[in-house]
């Protein structure tokens, strides 16, 4: 800290100086609080657990992985691995199979929902355009094992 | 206490017999404490209540990036690059999308060139508002966090309606990003300056003239010029010291010198000039963006012809001012789809190496001061 010279007379008249701009200061920051307080319309807060019904999250936000289907539960899944591969921490399994004409159709689709970080980079490979981020928020479970899903209903159709 | 107790990395010697040296003690800030910002332990040696020395000890948060990224493709990268810098996500990812687009030899068209500018000042004034926030809770004032915090939540969600995430965007590539801007994007914008108008005018009376925080801010942690550049300072840091450096105007990426904007420079390096630059950022972030509203392209093509991303071997730079300061990607490219090494050099390091030669003489309570005013980001440091 500086320490400057200055005489008694000028340090009694900066101290007296500060005696009244200084709380002046504190009320003028005070009076910021005060207009919120007179003014409940400017509050953002939002009541969350009250207003699940009208929260909607955003057309591209990223949750939980999910597979597209149609109303009768069949997937686009070709079970090609792409997604498999741009995955960067490995939390996609695809288990291929063969079905009864010996085409390579998807068997399971495991997810490991507790190493996925949500950046999408597998929605982005997927040339089929099967799965997607499903805009669900509310993922906390007690059980690890619930973490672990498998996505798709049905076996893949090729 | 005797100098074989003290933790290694003190430096100063001081003479066993003297008076001065039986007073002598250290002390463990963090690394759990609220104003390191994070997993960072600062080893203290005082001298009754004055500091002596300070050693940074980071690495408690190491996850070894760098060596990740040789493991790994050069998509898979860019998920990487938003958990450095976590208040500037969005700035990191267009770094290393402009150091793959000079490998690839592939350029943006008009819109995306916008497009990036306007998230990159959106970014900024986000992380400007949390320092705005944190600055005042480190001082004692929590109302402040909450009031930095608010504004950062509009920011966040034009951010999260853009790009489908909060905090870890996941948004450019090289060539262009993952999705164009939805339509409601421009008038969100808009809205959110002009609320911000109003709301900065509420921020200054609040703060920027509170006595407390100029009787603890002006004349501490002075950072002289020599020394900013001595210690490799930027951004903020560094022009609150009168180092007149800014990336955007002195080796301009992407339209920046189609826009017309000021660098706030300040001469005294001490902490209140430190903040004032930022607030001053604000004000021409502010400006940039309302430039950019009036010249967006309404039409047009979002993103080049998209190729796969695969550099041709080579050694590849970029540097982009972030939030913080300067943040430059080193790309070295070998045959194949995998980078050789891919080194980054972020803002947040230099600040903390400077910052035992800022706080001697001073008490802890300026320390904290002085750390929030230099903004670090712990997993930036330790990466």
């Amino acid at each position: 800290m500086e320490q400057k010279n200055i005489s008694t007379k000028q340090y009694i008249k900066e101290y007296l100086k500060k005696c009244v701009t200084g709380p002046w200061s504190l009320l003028c920051g005070l009076s910021v609080s005060l207009r919120y307080f007179f003014n409940p319309k400017r509050i953002v807060t939002e009541q969350y657990p009250e207003n699940r019904k009208t929260l909607k999250m955003h057309e591209r936000f990223r949750g939980r992985l999910s597979m597209v289907e149609d109303a009768d539960g069949n997937n686009r899944c070709t079970a090609c691995g792409m997604c498999e591969r741009s995955c960067p921490n490995g939390s996609i399994n695809v288990q291929a199979t063969k079905n009864i004409a010996g085409k390579k159709v998807l068997g399971r689709y495991v997810y490991h929902f507790a190493s996925c970080t949500q950046c999408g980079l597998c929605v982005e490979a997927c040339p089929f355009g099967a799965i997607e981020m499903a805009p669900e928020f509310e993922v906390a479970t007690t059980d690890i094992k619930s973490l672990e899903m498998i996505l798709n209903k049905k076996e893949g159709q090729g | 206490m005797s100098m074989t107790q003290l933790p290694p990395g003190f430096k100063i010697i001081r003479d066993e017999n003297s008076e001065a040296y039986s007073d002598e003690f250290f002390v463990n800030m963090g690394p759990q404490h609220p104003s390191t910002h994070g997993a960072l332990r600062l080893a203290i040696r005082m001298d009754g209540e004055t500091i002596v020395e300070l050693v940074p000890h980071h690495g408690y948060i190491h996850r070894g990036m760098e060596k990740q990224a040789e493991s790994m493709s050069y998509l898979q990268y860019f998920p990487m690059s938003d958990r450095q810098d976590y208040l500037t996500a969005i700035q990191n990812n267009l770094g290393v999308a402009l150091a793959y687009e000079k490998g690839m030899n592939v350029g943006v068209p008009l819109r995306q060139e916008y497009i990036r500018v306007m998230l990159q000042e959106l970014g900024r004034i986000a992380s400007h508002l949390v320092f705005f926030g944190c600055f005042g809770g480190d001082l004692g004032g929590q109302t402040c966090l909450l009031f930095g915090f608010k504004e950062r939540e509009m920011v966040h969600d034009i951010l999260e309606e853009v790009t489908g995430s909060r905090l870890t965007m996941n948004y450019f590539r090289p060539g262009g990003s993952r999705f164009d801007v939805p339509d409601t994007f421009i008038p969100r914008v808009k809205a959110f300056l002009d609320h911000m108008e109003s709301t900065m005018k509420d921020y200054e009376r609040f703060l920027s003239k509170n006595v407390i925080v100029r009787e603890r801010s002006i004349g501490i942690g002075v950072l002289s010029k020599e020394d900013a550049i001595a210690y490799a300072c930027s951004g903020p840091v560094a022009r609150a010291s009168g180092v007149n450096f800014d990336v955007r105007r002195n080796n301009p990426y992407s339209i920046y010198s189609q826009l017309e904007f000021d660098v706030p420079l300040a001469y005294n390096g001490d902490c209140y000039d430190r903040y004032n630059v930022r607030i001053a950022e604000i004000h021409e972030s502010m400006r940039i963006l309302r430039q950019c509203i009036d010249k967006f392209p309404a039409e047009g093509p979002w993103r080049s012809k998209e190729k796969p991303v695969k550099l041709a071997p080579g050694r590849y730079y970029s540097e982009i001012e972030t939030a913080k300061g300067l943040y430059a990607t080193y790309v070295v490219a070998a045959a194949g789809d995998k980078p050789y090494r891919i080194h980054t050099r972020g803002p947040s390091f230099p600040h903390i190496g400077v910052l035992n030669k800022m706080c001697q003489g001073l008490t802890v309570s300026d320390l904290v001061t002085i750390m929030a005013t230099l903004d670090p980001v712990i997993p930036e440091i330790d990466r």
